[in-house]
């Protein structure tokens, strides 16, 4: 589609023409220009009304599109990154911590070894979760592995299991980086 | 001034003292590292994708290649940035898979180069940003965008939707800087011509308010 370049009278005065201020607009509003073409423009759409027009057109795509408003992501959206992640990536690690914990304790083929590196576990999260109070009642997702207190939004209308941190703990569950993170920031 | 150079010091430092304690092994700060950014790996993604389901889902692969990835993320990029172009590659890789594309625009078709030529010359007074407060203001300001192009698209949310600087989304979408205002500067025009009264050709006339009056009035 062809359009006819459309020639208006503040042209001639300002030496600078429609063609210009429209390829320059985008930077003129982001004040990318130098002083000299930022008044050039200024004074031609001063006297060019179509020019003005672009402009002032831009100036609210610009202001409207980069409102915080715009750019609002799903409810819920955090939570369910969230657990995602927790998911993927900190299970499977426990997981694969829990296959070379058992394939050490077969090879060595004790059973006292095996308790020994139980406790060590066990302690270890401990001592890695000690901000948490023991006897804290956390809530847990069947068949999941993060414990939460009451009222974290990742569990709010769902069914759960109550148990003590401790029990938790031992037991190599994980403390939910939401509603337990100020016991988690060393 | 000074201050909040200062404060964003500290903030940079602070996510790179966290980035390295999670390459050390502590995994479970990632989360931590990647919240401040969500809302943005989302709208990058959402941007491609223009699906907020598939925007979700990619935005959450996104996260987690970033996690698997992170020994190999470098000091001297910027977290963000890197977190971004690992956003864009999993949007535009689930993009190409998509069989239909029901509204690709006519945009894509057009040649980078030429100029774009405004079409709508009306008096253009300043639009209340409190208007975004009505749904189908953002509705109707998000169908439009839908209407452009990919490559205006990605430009156009990165710089003005997320207030990115021409060099990082130029380093995000591995364009050049020049190709980055061209383009910035054709997606503003177009958006302003779509949200535009009176121009009721083509494919324009699909969005409910190319009718004759702007939404806002």
């Amino acid at each position: 589609m062809e359009f006819e370049i459309v020639i208006c009278q503040g042209e001639q005065a300002m030496g600078v023409n429609c063609e210009i201020v429209w390829r320059e607009s985008s930077n003129y509003i982001d004040g990318a220009v130098s002083d000299e073409l930022r008044l050039s423009i200024d004074e031609h759409v001063q006297t060019c009304a179509k020019c003005a027009s672009v402009l002032d057109g831009l100036k609210n795509i610009v202001q409207l599109y980069g409102d915080e408003r715009m750019s609002e992501v799903p409810l819920g959206y955090g939570q369910r990154l969230h657990r995602k992640l927790e998911e993927d990536m900190v299970v499977p690690a426990r997981r694969g911590f829990l296959k070379w914990g058992l394939a050490f304790a077969a090879s060595v083929a004790v059973v006292g070894a095996f308790e020994g590196t139980k406790q060590y576990r066990e302690n270890a999260a401990l001592e890695k979760y000690k901000k948490i109070q023991l006897e804290l009642e956390v809530l847990m997702l069947p068949n999941d592995k993060i414990f939460h207190v009451q009222g974290c939004s990742i569990i709010r209308n769902r069914s759960t299991i109550a148990l003590t941190a401790r029990e938790a703990i031992k037991a190599g569950d994980i403390p939910c980086q939401y509603c337990l993170r100020k016991y988690l920031q060393s | 001034m000074k201050a909040a150079l200062q404060d964003d010091l500290a903030g940079q430092f602070s996510e790179d003292a966290l980035i390295r304690r999670i390459q050390d092994g502590e995994r479970d700060l990632f989360y931590q590292l990647i919240q401040p950014y969500e809302r943005r790996v989302y709208s990058a993604a959402y941007a491609i994708l223009r699906n907020e389901s598939e925007a979700e889902d990619a935005a959450q692969e996104a996260a987690l290649k970033a996690f698997k990835h992170i020994k190999q993320f470098r000091a001297e990029a910027k977290f963000s940035t890197w977190l971004l172009q690992i956003t864009i590659n999993e949007a535009r890789m689930r993009r190409r898979k998509q069989q239909a594309h029901v509204m690709e625009s006519i945009a894509d078709q057009q040649n980078e180069d030429g100029d774009y030529i405004p079409r709508d010359f009306a008096d253009w007074r300043e639009i209340p940003s409190e208007t975004l407060e009505r749904s189908e203001i953002r509705d109707a300001l998000m169908k439009a965008l839908a209407m452009l192009g990919e490559k205006y698209r990605e430009v156009f949310v990165l710089r003005d939707m997320q207030h990115l600087s021409i060099d990082e989304t130029a380093k995000i979408l591995d364009i050049s800087t020049a190709s980055v205002k061209t383009r910035l500067l054709r997606a503003r025009l177009m958006l302003r011509d779509l949200l535009s009264p009176g121009f009721g050709g083509g494919w324009s006339s699909r969005l409910s308010f190319a009718k004759g009056n702007k939404p806002w009035e």
